[in-house]
């Protein structure tokens, strides 16, 4: 097979395995996008609420904006694991057949729940509707039919790499990556089931949305930027492995419990105010770690690496979940406090620097990656034509996002001030906030930092479409480099 | 290369790892045995279905320092008393169309959802249904016909028309009537209520 030449887009650069990742990745980014233009829909909503009332009306906008989120993620990681899988296992991936016609499945499913939420929206209050319309349960909404696709759909994935690594090369990473992978599937099926009864209901759902971003998630894109350290920087594997299993200790001691910080309001016991308030508390620390890892391993490699991008998403990721999960989410975790944010956009303003900040820059930081092997590892470090590019467009994304927070949150401590503390949440209670100035400013802001986003957002796909084209060197190798040194 | 202290070794670590996991899972394991105990509808923090029958208040509890559910003498749904099987049917009914009909993206209830719209968690109890006398039909009305009977406080932020039936609405009002019995450890706190029981 004849290799193209470096800087030419070229899927023959890829491996089998990235070659399927690269499909995940554009489906991913396609979702990325309709997210932004959904968030933009029902953010508008909240200033002019005759907008699209009653043809899209606000709970469509809203499901298909976190919907779209949380697909694109999760077929972002899964893009990134075959991205990964045969450098790994040093072998090519087993059963990759099966794994594309499961992705053309999976994105034809996913096809078919967006159009239905989008023509259908509802449906009457019996079970069919649950089985094909809409399970009404947020960020879990798909209907039960494409819960079963996507079981199925996971279960070959899981396969491929299980199955490429017994036949391959076993490490700490791809151990930690297995056992992540097994808990992160079997948590989706505590959301699968029907009650009546809200506060089970809501129990297990939170099994579902908690243990996932903050523990299963957490250590998943841990794998991710393990092996992306070590590509991208340089770093030993047994630095990474360590941090990697201390990631998981600290990451699973607090986070498992920490569950409990969803336990109280919702009709449990109130021994959940203890555990769910001690351990939640704790969680920051294993984000801390993973900033002082990130940082520490650049400068130790005295910011040598071999694609500038992905570096500068890197780190933007550290930070972003360090802010955003750790120092957004201390902020409300503490009983005291949560019983006045509870539900306010306060959340809000968490939930997005989080989601961003752990989960969309990882994600970017691996596009790049793959943008830079599409063209045949072309050079991808300074005084590359059109740098401004990634640049801006890590800027303006970044910028926005913190517009959004910063925004939402002072609507969210107005809101709960007035809303919450001094008129107790009433539905009369809950317009005195909604209307105050202040709360509408903050509503406005945040449209200001979606603007500056959805620019970014742009800026991002032509760069990730265009970068390295016309680029003749081949990118810098932190191994060669090393190499190199210890030579002379 | 000499060996690495113990807190810097990979194998060490690893065990942390499994066994801190390990525990966490035990220890969660062990009280969701005892959280799904007490909240099995028909105990104290869950009550039946069948308390639509009875007044639900919500009154400040001297012990506890916030407002605890009261549940007080028979005042049945829609003046009509019902079975227990006939009281989860209808709460199921509520429950379902609940989840049909997303209401979840637009509000909170027990303070999880979105932000565009009111807590439901109490809703049978907002004062501003008026009268406990004509809550019942208002509420109905209200749910039937979003639009016609909007209020939205000066902000315009109307519900959706979501074409909710008859029965649908009353299942939905049986629903949120159970929903403000439970005890949610005094959340939202501060709620006024609705004048009942003359
Ligand atoms: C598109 C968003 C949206 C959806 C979907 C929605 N609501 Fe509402 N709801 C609102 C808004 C906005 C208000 C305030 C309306 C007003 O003041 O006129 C409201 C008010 C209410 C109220 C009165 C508020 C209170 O505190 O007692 C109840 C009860 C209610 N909705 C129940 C429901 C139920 C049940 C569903 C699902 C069948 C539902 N809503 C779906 C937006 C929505
Ligand atoms: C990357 C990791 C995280 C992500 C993506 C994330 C995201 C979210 C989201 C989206 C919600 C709202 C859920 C809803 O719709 O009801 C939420 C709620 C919450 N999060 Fe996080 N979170 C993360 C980590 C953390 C951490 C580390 C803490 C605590 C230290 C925390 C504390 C909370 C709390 C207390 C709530 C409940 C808010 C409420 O009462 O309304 N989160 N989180
Ligand atoms: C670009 C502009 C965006 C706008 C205008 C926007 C707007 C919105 C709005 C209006 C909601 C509903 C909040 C409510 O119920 O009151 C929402 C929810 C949410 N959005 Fe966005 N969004 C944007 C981008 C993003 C991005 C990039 C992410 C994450 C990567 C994200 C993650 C979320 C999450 C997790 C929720 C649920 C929050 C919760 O329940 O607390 N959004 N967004
Ligand atoms: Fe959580």
């Amino acid at each position: 097979m004849a290799a193209a030449a470096i800087g030419v887009l070229d899927t023959s650069h890829l491996n089998g395995g990235q070659k399927l990742a690269v499909k995940y990745y554009t489906v991913a980014i396609v979702l990325f996008v309709a997210q932004v233009l959904f968030g933009i829909l029902a953010g508008l909503q909240f200033l002019y609420p005759d907008f699209l009332y009653g043809v899209l009306d606000f709970n469509v906008n809203r499901m298909v904006h976190i919907n779209a989120m949380v697909v694109w993620m999760l077929m972002g990681f899964i893009g990134s694991v075959y991205w990964l899988l045969e450098d790994e296992a040093g072998t090519p991936v087993v059963g990759l057949k099966l794994g594309e016609i499961i992705f053309y499945v999976l994105t034809g499913a996913v096809a078919v729940v967006v159009l239905v939420y989008l023509f259908v929206q509802v449906g009457p209050g019996n079970d069919m509707t649950r089985w094909f319309i809409n399970e009404g349960r947020e960020y879990i909404e798909a209907p039960r039919w494409a819960d079963i696709g996507i079981v199925v759909a996971v279960l070959t994935f899981f396969f491929n790499v299980v199955a490429t690594v017994m036949k391959g090369r076993a490490t700490g990473i791809t151990g930690v990556l297995i056992a992540d992978l097994l808990a992160l599937f079997g948590l989706y099926l505590a959301g699968m089931f029907y009650t009546t009864n809200v506060s089970i209901d809501q129990y297990w759902w939170w099994w579902v949305i908690h243990l996932w971003v903050e523990a299963t998630w957490e250590v998943l894109v841990g794998v991710i930027m393990a092996w992306a350290l070590m590509t991208v920087l340089g770093t030993r594997r047994v630095v990474v492995q360590t941090w990697l299993y201390i990631e998981v200790a600290l990451m699973f001691g607090s986070g498992i419990l920490g569950l409990g910080h969803h336990y109280f309001w919702i009709g449990t016991p109130d021994y959940w105010f203890w555990i769910g308030g001690f351990f939640s508390a704790l969680e920051p620390i294993p984000l801390v770690a993973m900033v002082v890892h990130a940082v520490y391993d650049s400068g130790a490699h005295k910011m040598r690496n071999s694609n500038h991008p992905t570096l500068g998403w890197v780190i933007a990721h550290a930070f972003g979940n360090f802010f955003g999960a750790g120092v957004w989410g201390f902020m409300h975790t503490l009983p005291q406090v949560n019983l006045y944010t509870h539900g306010t956009q306060w959340t809000t303003s968490h939930g997005h620097l989080a989601f961003f900040g752990a989960y969309a820059t990882i994600n970017i930081a691996m596009f790049y990656v793959a943008a830079q092997k599409l063209r045949g590892n072309v050079w991808m470090g300074a005084g590359i034509a059109g740098a401004w590019r990634w640049k801006w467009a890590l800027f303006l994304l970044n910028a926005g996002m913190l517009t959004m927070t910063v925004a939402l949150l002072a609507s969210g401590y107005e809101q709960s001030f007035i809303e919450r503390a001094i008129e107790g949440a009433t539905w009369s209670g809950y317009f005195a906030g909604q209307s105050h100035p202040w709360f509408v400013q903050g509503m406005q802001w945040r449209m200001w930092g979606g603007w500056v986003m959805l620019l970014g957002l742009a800026l991002l796909l032509w760069d990730l479409f265009t970068i390295g084209a016309g680029e003749t060197r081949k990118a810098y190798s932190p191994s060669e480099d090393e190499a190199a040194r210890t030579a002379a | 290369m000499s060996a690495a202290p113990w807190w810097a070794s990979e194998n060490a670590w690893k065990k942390i790892a499994i066994w801190v996991t390990g525990l966490s899972l035990v220890v969660l394991i062990f009280l969701t045995f005892d959280s799904m105990q007490q909240i099995t509808a028909g105990g104290k923090r869950v009550p039946d279905y069948s308390v639509i029958n009875q007044r639900i208040d919500y009154r400040f509890d001297d012990v506890r320092k916030y407002q605890v559910p009261v549940i007080g003498p028979e005042a049945p749904l829609f003046g009509k008393k019902v079975s227990a099987e006939e009281a989860e049917a209808l709460v199921a009914h509520g429950k379902k169309t609940f989840q049909g009909r997303n209401c979840i993206n637009c509000h909170t209830i027990l303070g999880n959802g979105a932000y565009y719209a009111p807590d439901l968690t109490k809703a049978w109890l907002d004062p501003a249904w008026g009268a406990e006398a004509a809550r019942e039909s208002l509420m109905i009305e209200f749910l039937k016909n979003p639009d016609q009977n909007a209020r939205t406080f000066g902000t315009g932020r109307k519900m959706a028309h979501l074409r909710v039936t008859d029965e649908e609405a009353k299942a939905l009002v049986a629903y949120l009537k159970w929903v403000s019995s439970i005890d949610t450890n005094g959340f939202p706190y501060n709620f006024k209520t609705i004048q009942q029981g003359g």
